[in-house]
């Protein structure tokens, strides 16, 4: 083929970079995310009374657009609770209501976050809970 | 099927856009909220229009003003730069008379009158031009009670507001703020902003939504109750007759900072 | 026609090479400034908006001069611009890509400045800036290819052009006006508030814009086999002449009001930038140079003897453009944060990572300006024009 030579180097230079990522990665699968929900004030509560503002279904697959609501709604429209599906009352904030449960940044919000290599910016400025020992 | 370049140019064009406006136009379709799901506390404070009326005969020594703008700048974690007065944050400050209000400079006025401590702030004005220029509205007035708020989530940086506003109300993170917050007296409560947007009084819209007055006038009530004067904040609602903001303008004289430029501010200074 | 980007001599790779040098450097800074902040620039809580604002306030001007070409060629047949209608497109998509640029790097949450176009906002002119200077750079590169492309195959354009090149003559004054009017209706900034201040943004615009056009002729012109044409850089320098003529006048108008007058607030600014105040004078200096480059240009354009010898008249044109530069790419803009709205001053200047991201940002634009403008000549030297504008048959 016309530049046979030249083809045939860029396709090994290209496969080369596709497959780097796996290779520096050494093949090992990475672990599965686990967040806990073990920490202190979780499990102060009474066993049937840890539940989130939504149920955990609900949680994983919309908690980032209830976040987004919850601001806009509390910044923009000055409304501030949130009536849940179970008719529980809370107020609409992340670093006071969400983290005062979840105050595990790290073993929680950060598991599945790393594993999906998403950096959401929230914490640029809402404060993360201390982490304490649990 | 033969096809020269342009024509695939232009169909691959076309199904793009199309893909593209069909899925935002799914996505907004299925993305409803319940309306129902959320509603306003009913401890918050309530007002047509927030204002308040500054008493200059509560504030003689810095002691006066200064615990005002501590409980400010503390309970909302804004930061203290030092190390450059250009990049300087603050959303409560002291200045004398001719600064406050320039225009009004009288080299025969009293030293007593130019030497006052005025605490400036944002005005919360009723036609603010900060709000006028915004391009994305992430400063807004409130309808529902005339708080110029700020949306941290929204705002570009563009400082447009900055250049808006004529009472110099506005700070702008020229870089990172947290360095500058002290991490033992930070308020966990309250968010801290990041670089590259505005910030600004906002009439501690998150305490009243608690039922709590703004902290800088819960401070000037503590420092009245302890002296067994009168607070030199008053804070309540312009548009009810019975508020206690209306109360003092029908009996004392006030001034407002520029009035002339139609702002319509909704601070007092007794002087 | 793209392929003629890269059909290059030396001369053009090592300036190519040169621009994309500067460029690196600059983004370098840039990406210095994005990690630690704007506060790398020499920008202030007073005054917060500098030299990048002030770049882009002056290239919206450059960008809208194109209409000085294209209105007298395509509304009144005035044929001797034929052959510089391109070179203006070309300079103005330049120039709005340039404003965009200055506008990105001032931002403090640059990669939020979708939000302007996902939450739309009728009462903001930053709005209608964004609207307008899209629609500017789409037209001009709509129109400009277009033209171009039916140049290189010798045809007439398409007749759809024509309404489009109707639409961007009313355009582009609006472009500089919608700029204009970022300042002029800001309460408490008295030094912009000025109802003159759109009139005075069109007058320089329509001064400094071809007063550029006309050294990039004369350049085209001794680098390449393409003549824009002696009566054509004439008349074009016969507008700048009336228009920086009124844009002196316009400054009088301003310096009369502020000083007859005697109000404070209209005084102040201008006693800072031309004399200092209260012993703040760090701007003094290049206003005075500034002023005094716009005086040497007019004395120089306004006599014909002067304007007709073309070395100098581009000495008369590079000093319509830098006093011009000077005057709404930095002046302007401090002279309305100065002082401040408590009467007291900070004062601004640019910082070393500020100036370099401003050099690559306008390395950027004279790079698409040198490709576009290699494009343009090599199909213009294919389609050779004698000096009278007439198409000469191609030797061959």
């Amino acid at each position: 083929m016309y530049n046979g030579a030249k083809i045939i180097i860029g396709l090994i230079i290209f496969l080369g970079l596709v497959i780097f990522p796996f290779i520096y990665s050494g093949g090992k699968a990475t672990a599965k995310p686990d967040p806990k929900v073990d920490t202190p004030e979780i499990l102060q509560l009474p066993e049937n009374e840890r539940k989130c503002v939504e149920s955990k279904e609900y949680m994983k697959k919309e908690h980032m657009k209830m976040l987004n609501e919850w601001r806009d709604w509390v910044v923009r429209d000055g409304v501030t609770v949130y009536v849940s599906t179970s008719g529980k009352e809370y107020n609409m904030s992340l670093q006071n209501t969400c983290m005062k449960c979840h105050s595990n940044k790290e073993k929680f919000c950060d598991e599945c976050h790393n594993y999906t290599a998403v950096n959401p910016y929230c914490w640029d400025c809402h404060i993360k809970p201390k982490e304490k020992e649990s | 099927m033969s096809m020269d370049r342009r024509e695939f140019i232009k169909i691959a064009g076309i199904s793009s856009l199309l893909g593209l406006g069909g899925v935002s136009g799914v996505g907004a379709i299925k993305g409803r909220v319940e309306a129902s799901q959320i509603k306003k506390s009913p401890e918050a404070l309530q007002a047509k229009r927030w204002a308040m009326v500054v008493d200059m005969s509560k504030f003689k020594t810095e002691e006066d003003y200064q615990v005002c703008i501590d409980a400010c700048h503390r309970v909302h974690n804004v930061p203290h730069i030092t190390d450059n007065p250009k990049h300087e944050i603050k959303w409560l400050w002291p200045d004398t008379y001719e600064h406050s209000f320039p225009g009004n400079e009288d080299e025969y006025r009293a030293d007593k009158y130019q030497h006052m401590p005025f605490l400036l702030l944002c005005n919360h004005c009723d036609n603010p031009p900060c709000v006028r220029v915004c391009p994305t509205q992430a400063t807004f007035k409130r309808k529902s009670d005339g708080i110029v708020m700020m949306d941290m989530h929204r705002c570009i940086g563009c400082r447009f507001c900055m250049a808006g506003c004529p009472y110099g109300a506005r700070s702008f993170n020229y870089k990172d703020p947290r360095p500058y917050i002290d991490e033992s007296t930070q308020n966990p409560e309250f968010p801290t902003r990041m670089k590259g947007v505005v910030e600004k009084c906002t009439f501690c819209y998150e305490r009243l939504a608690h039922g709590l007055e703004p902290a800088c006038v819960e401070a000037a009530k503590e420092v009245a109750a302890k002296k067994g004067t009168t607070p030199g904040l008053v804070f309540g609602d312009l548009e009810d007759p019975n508020s206690e903001v209306r109360k003092i303008l029908s009996e004392r004289f006030t001034i407002r900072r520029k009035p002339d430029l139609g702002t319509g501010p909704s601070v007092y200074y007794i002087i | 026609m793209l392929e003629q980007a890269i059909n290059g001599g030396r001369r053009y790779w090592v300036w190519i090479f040169f621009l994309l040098g500067v460029i690196g450097v600059g983004f370098l800074a840039y990406i210095y400034q994005f990690k630690m902040g704007l506060g790398v620039t020499g920008m202030s809580r007073d005054v917060s908006w500098g030299l990048y604002i002030g770049q882009f306030t002056f290239l919206v001007g450059v960008a809208a001069s194109g209409v000085m070409v294209v209105l007298p060629y395509y509304l009144h047949d005035y044929k001797k611009f034929g052959r510089l209608t391109i070179l203006g497109e070309f300079l103005a998509i330049a120039a709005v890509i340039m404003c965009m640029l200055f506008i990105f790097v001032d931002l403090g949450q640059p990669l939020r400045v979708l939000n302007v176009i996902l939450h739309p906002t009728p009462n903001s002119v930053m709005f209608y800036d964004m609207l307008v200077l899209s629609g500017y750079l789409f037209l001009n590169i709509l129109i400009g290819w277009t033209v171009l492309g039916a140049e290189r195959k010798e045809v007439a354009p398409a007749k759809w052009v024509k309404p489009l090149i109707i639409l961007s003559i009313a355009w582009a004054p609006s472009i500089h006006t919608v700029t204009a009017f970022l300042y002029a209706g800001i309460p408490g900034r008295h030094f912009w508030l000025t109802a003159i201040l759109a009139a005075r943004f069109l007058a320089s615009a329509f001064a400094g814009g071809p007063a550029l056009l006309i050294i990039l002729a004369l350049i085209v012109r001794k680098y390449t086999k393409f003549d824009p044409g002696k009566e054509a850089i004439q008349s074009l320098g016969k507008i700048v002449t009336y228009c920086m003529l009124l844009n002196v006048f316009f400054l009088g108008l301003e310096l009369f009001t502020a000083f007859y007058s005697q109000i404070p607030g209209h005084m102040h600014a201008f006693q800072y930038l031309y004399a200092g105040y209260h012993g703040h004078n760090q701007l003094v200096p290049i206003m005075w140079v500034s002023s005094i480059l716009a005086l040497i240009a007019v004395v120089m354009l306004v006599f014909p003897q002067i304007r007709r010898n073309e070395s100098l008249l581009a000495v008369a044109c590079l000093a319509t453009f830098f006093s011009l530069w000077i005057d709404k790419g930095f002046g302007l803009v401090v002279g309305g944060f100065v002082p401040n709205p408590f009467h007291k001053i900070t004062e601004y200047w640019p910082t070393l990572p500020e100036a370099l991201i401003t050099l690559a940002i306008w390395a950027i634009g004279f790079l698409i300006l040198t490709v576009l403008y290699k494009i343009a000549i090599s199909v213009k030297e294919e389609v050779v024009f004698d000096k009278y504008g007439e198409k000469q048959i191609k030797a061959e």
